[in-house]
């Protein structure tokens, strides 16, 4: 079972390579909408790359308001 | 041999070609193939190309996206509440009504044309882009691809045939889970649910579908409309409820409160209950 910490740096890992920014530029609490600069579509090819990359379901409902890699990553973390 | 022309058509929301023996139909109208009135005249007159195309035997008809976020985010609801905002609620139904007559029409020429048809897809499948997707024989999906039926989430049901094609090739459990949730399933999802064949590789989707094709081509033509009529009936009755039912929908101010709320929503996510 991996802890939340480590759920989270995965999933820093896997938007960095994503939106192609320097995975050092990215924080827990950093703000994905802002910090990208995307919208609720590419918010969900974010999330079905996470879905495949942990193997788990995630309504979109679910991180509907989410906005920090550290809430998504609780929301994950919660279907592991 | 007929006049309509099949090779090398662009329109402003549409354009098709001739490719290997298949006719290919790109979506290619920002930002994500919604489809409103000026979709809905070029599908319209795409209907004879894929007719022609059946008549001279080509191999398949695959339908994919040129846009990045997706095969298509469905109906175009700014389009739909600009419309709708200065009539009377009965005019507005009148209005919808007419649009959702056109666009079975031609999702029912898709589904029922005598050769197969594949809709390849990435990104966003959402409402009636999923529902033209249903119209296809196949549906072959990018890795990255998410299917949703979102409409509840407005105060409607979908209405460009979903419900009747869903249930035609799914369970009704999964029927009223995605219609009932309004949530979205990753393509991985959707091929455990029966509701896509093929997953493929990041990008790869229209490869797939090309390769498709190429195999579908080798089959007696005959033989697969044939197959298609005794496999794939075109649930009519249940189309024409589903109108209905949109319609006597669309009638309530909570529909027009709820496209109100979408259209006007200005943060990065929609506003979708």
């Amino acid at each position: 079972m991996k802890t939340l910490d480590e759920t989270t740096e995965e999933i820093l890992m896997l938007a960095a390579q994503h939106f192609k920014v320097p995975r050092a530029e990215l924080s827990a609490g950093d703000d994905f909408y802002k910090k990208f600069k995307i919208d609720s579509l590419q918010m969900l090819e974010l999330l079905t790359r996470l879905e495949n990359h942990f193997g788990v379901e995630l309504p979109d409902y679910e991180v509907q308001g989410v906005t920090e890699f550290r809430t998504l990553a609780s929301r994950i973390q919660a279907r592991l | 041999m007929t006049s309509v022309n099949v090779n090398g058509v662009h329109g402003k929301a549409l354009s098709w070609e001739m490719k290997d023996g298949a006719l290919e139909l790109a979506l290619d109208q920002p930002p994500c193939n919604e489809i409103g009135t000026a979709m809905l005249e070029e599908l319209e007159a795409f209907v004879p190309v894929l007719e022609a195309a059946a008549a001279e035997n080509a191999s398949a008809v695959i339908l994919y996206s040129k846009q990045p976020a997706g095969f298509s985010a469905g109906a175009d609801l700014r389009e739909l509440y600009a419309a709708a905002l200065p009539r009377t609620a009965e005019e507005r139904v009148e209005g919808v009504r007419e649009f959702l007559e056109r666009i079975h029409w031609v999702l029912n020429k898709i589904d029922a044309v005598g050769i197969t048809t594949i809709a390849a897809v990435h990104g966003v499948v959402f409402g009636g882009g999923f529902e033209l997707a249903l119209a296809c024989d196949l549906i072959v999906a990018d890795k990255l691809a998410r299917f949703c039926f979102p409409e509840l989430r407005l105060g409607l049901i979908p209405g460009f045939g979903g419900i009747p094609r869903l249930r035609r090739d799914v369970g009704n459990a999964v029927v009223r889970d995605l219609l009932l949730t309004g949530r979205s399933v990753n393509a991985s999802k959707a091929l455990s649910l029966g509701l896509v064949s093929q997953v493929s590789a990041e990008g790869e989707a229209l490869q797939v579908a090309r390769q498709t094709a190429a195999q579908i081509g080798k089959l007696d033509r005959k033989t697969t409309a044939e197959a298609k009529r005794f496999l794939k009936p075109i649930p009519r009755d249940e189309m024409r409820a589903e109108i209905e039912i949109f319609c006597e929908l669309f009638a309530r101010p909570v529909v027009m409160e709820g496209l109100r709320k979408f259209v006007e929503n200005t943060d990065a996510q929609p506003y979708l209950p």
